[in-house]
């Protein structure tokens, strides 16, 4: 599937939705689309779906150019973050609406229906209608309709998000599960990057309209392209510093070895919390919070930076001996990252 | 004294029991006076035209009345006839109105046109207009055309009387129908016709039952247009009660005997599809 320079404009707003989107997407992957809310993710996605005009550009799946066709003719299959089940009917009958409409024969559609729900643990709520099943329950119906349609491509949007917090994580393992399995290619919306990092073979940053980067999760997590990637991805997120144009690279006060300056440029300096160390180094700073949560411990602090007080995160083992209040000792050991006053990332240091 | 709320207690936090019961009893009679009118005429219906002059209480009760205007005497308005017009008539009209209004709900509530709001209040506007303003020129007409007398006549005028009426009302509970829905049955092929059908029709089917329920009761109850337009071989309902006005003294039990049975059939109708019609009414009340 191809996004080629693809733009939406809603009437009467100043700037695209959706703004020269180019993405190209091969058989079978999983690509994430993530952002924040009004990053025109949906409306992209909806793009693809045919639920929403293209002002400009084109889309294409499987190489032809589907921009001015229907929905029901692009072979496509969406879930929607609500689910969309007809209320009316039972498990059986929703999962076996579209087959229905196309015109597939009953015997056909019953046997597709109950593979898919064999494969999905359906097959006890085949009789129930929609309002007396649990909510992952009707999110696998959900799934279900879409599979049993064998489409080209699947659309998913936040099929996630009304879900409880371990049913969320559960469900997103057994998804990525599925679509490996059916191989598929899926095109995925959500505004977890949590989720986007563990399920994408690829992941596009969307930010108001505009992609920012669109890589493999490793790649965005260790070389982000531009400030808003490197803030977005990861959590904690990544501690970003104001960064003198020239001269020596100082945090909190102390000069941390670095000396180059992006040829004046430089603007910015990030680094995840991992890189942090407490113990001795250069930085003086004071611990304000201690998130312990059992396996890793985060350690929120304060230094003194550039004459302000600026917040920073680290990442400690755990047992972790100091608390809020303590004054601590920071060094940096990891990768630096340097941003230039474009906001884009230039280049990283390993300390 | 403070009483405490016993185990179990409906009230309220903060609530005194002599307050709720207050009130409780406030609404019963509020509720009370208003239904007066009307527990009055059922009992009139079953009293003797002695006991109905005199407003006395009870003096033997008697279902001779309802026989006496069942009974149709020469020359006059049979209770047959007017109801079979009316029944008819209604039925006619409020078929057509729906037929229409579910179109017109689909284009300004699922796939809207340009300026639909504007439409919208165009509709509704034409119930601006009072009644006796319109009757002169439709007078006129009818007569041109030959209508006076026929059931035509107000079949057509009480298609436009409900008709804007049904198109606000089931517009508001095709809205209601959730966007993603629709989508969803648009990415599944669903052609128009069936998307109607299977998708908008069974959530909206409370709301509709409640829109065609009203239209059957406007259309019952006219009594304006069908006075002016009418003679006696058309005449629907309530000028069959009308009809039991007798210039020659007042058989108010005679008349309360023939109000109740102008109002029975829509009473039961609306019993019948009570349920479905407050569960419609508040539907759309929450848009």
């Amino acid at each position: 599937m191809e996004y080629d320079a693809a733009t939406r404009l809603y009437p009467g707003t100043p700037k695209p939705a959706v703004n020269e989107l180019n993405l190209s997407i091969p058989d079978g992957e999983l690509l994430v689309l993530v952002g924040p809310s009004g990053s025109g993710k949906s409306t992209a996605l909806r793009m693809l779906a045919g639920l929403e005009p293209l002002d400009e550009g084109r889309i294409l799946i499987g190489g032809n150019d589907v921009s001015t066709v229907r929905p029901r003719d692009r072979d496509i299959a969406m879930v929607f973050q609500s689910y969309a089940l007809y209320p009316n009917l039972n498990v059986a009958a929703n999962m076996g609406f579209a087959l229905k409409q196309q015109g597939v024969p009953r015997g056909e559609r019953d046997q597709r229906v109950r593979e898919v729900a064999k494969l999905l643990d359906l097959e006890p709520y085949l009789d129930r209608k929609p309002r007396n099943l649990s909510g992952g329950q009707r999110q696998r119906v959900a799934m279900g309709r879409a599979i049993v349609r064998h489409p080209q491509v699947y659309l998913m949007d936040e099929p996630l998000s009304n879900l409880d917090a371990k049913l969320r994580v559960q469900t997103r393992t057994e998804l990525v599960e599925l679509q490996q399995r059916l191989a598929v290619t899926t095109v995925y919306v959500t505004h977890d990057q949590v989720e986007a990092m563990t399920m994408g073979d690829r992941v596009a940053v969307l930010r108001d309209g505009n992609l920012q980067q669109c890589d493999a999760p490793s790649a965005l997590y260790h070389t982000p392209a531009n400030l808003f990637v490197a803030g977005f991805i990861g959590s904690p997120a990544m501690n970003l510093l104001r960064a003198s144009a020239g001269g020596p690279l100082l945090v909190g006060g102390a000069d941390i070895g670095i000396a180059d300056d992006l040829g004046g440029e430089r603007a910015t300096v990030g680094f995840r919390p991992e890189a942090v160390v407490i113990g001795d180094g250069p930085i003086a700073a004071r611990i304000r919070i201690v998130e312990d949560l059992g396996s890793e411990v985060f350690v929120h602090l304060v230094i003194d930076h550039d004459g302000e007080e600026r917040r920073i995160v680290a990442k400690a083992e755990a047992p972790f001996a100091g608390s809020a209040g303590d004054n601590v000792h920071l060094g940096l050991h990891g990768t630096i990252h340097l941003f230039d006053n474009a906001d884009l990332r230039r280049t990283s240091v390993q300390l | 004294m403070i009483r405490r709320a016993r185990r179990g207690s409906r009230l309220g936090v903060g609530e005194s029991r002599a307050t709720v019961i207050a009130l409780g009893i406030a609404a019963w009679v509020i509720g009370m006076l208003w239904i007066f009118p009307v527990a009055w005429t059922v009992l009139t219906s079953f009293k003797t035209e002695q006991d109905a002059s005199a407003q006395t209480l009870h003096q033997g009760l008697t279902v001779a009345r309802y026989s006496d205007v069942s009974h149709s005497t020469e020359g006059t308005l049979s209770l047959a006839t007017a109801f079979t017009n009316s029944l008819i008539i209604v039925l006619v009209s409020t078929t057509i109105v729906m037929l229409l209004a579910l179109p017109a709900a689909y284009a300004l509530a699922i796939r809207r046109v340009p300026k639909w709001r504007d439409v919208l209040f165009f509709f509704i506007s034409t119930k601006f207009l009072p009644i006796v303003a319109s009757i002169f020129p439709i007078y006129v007409y009818a007569q041109k055309w030959n209508l006076i007398g026929t059931r035509t006549i107000l079949i057509v005028l009480y298609i436009a009387i409900n008709l804007p009426l049904a198109i606000w009302m089931t517009r508001s509970f095709f809205s209601e129908v959730p966007r993603e829905l629709i989508e969803a049955a648009e990415i599944d092929g669903t052609s128009l016709f069936n998307q109607l059908r299977s998708v908008i029709l069974p959530i909206a089917a409370p709301g509709i039952a409640a829109t065609a329920l009203l239209c059957l009761i406007f259309a019952w109850n006219e009594y304006f247009y069908a006075i002016q337009l009418n003679f006696a071989g058309a005449s629907t309902m309530p000028q069959w009660v009308i009809g039991n006005v007798s210039t020659r003294g007042n058989f108010l039990a005679k008349l309360s005997a023939a109000s109740i049975i102008a109002c029975l059939p829509v009473i039961l109708a609306g019993w019948a599809a009570q349920k479905r019609m407050i569960r419609g009414l508040s539907m759309g009340a929450l848009k």
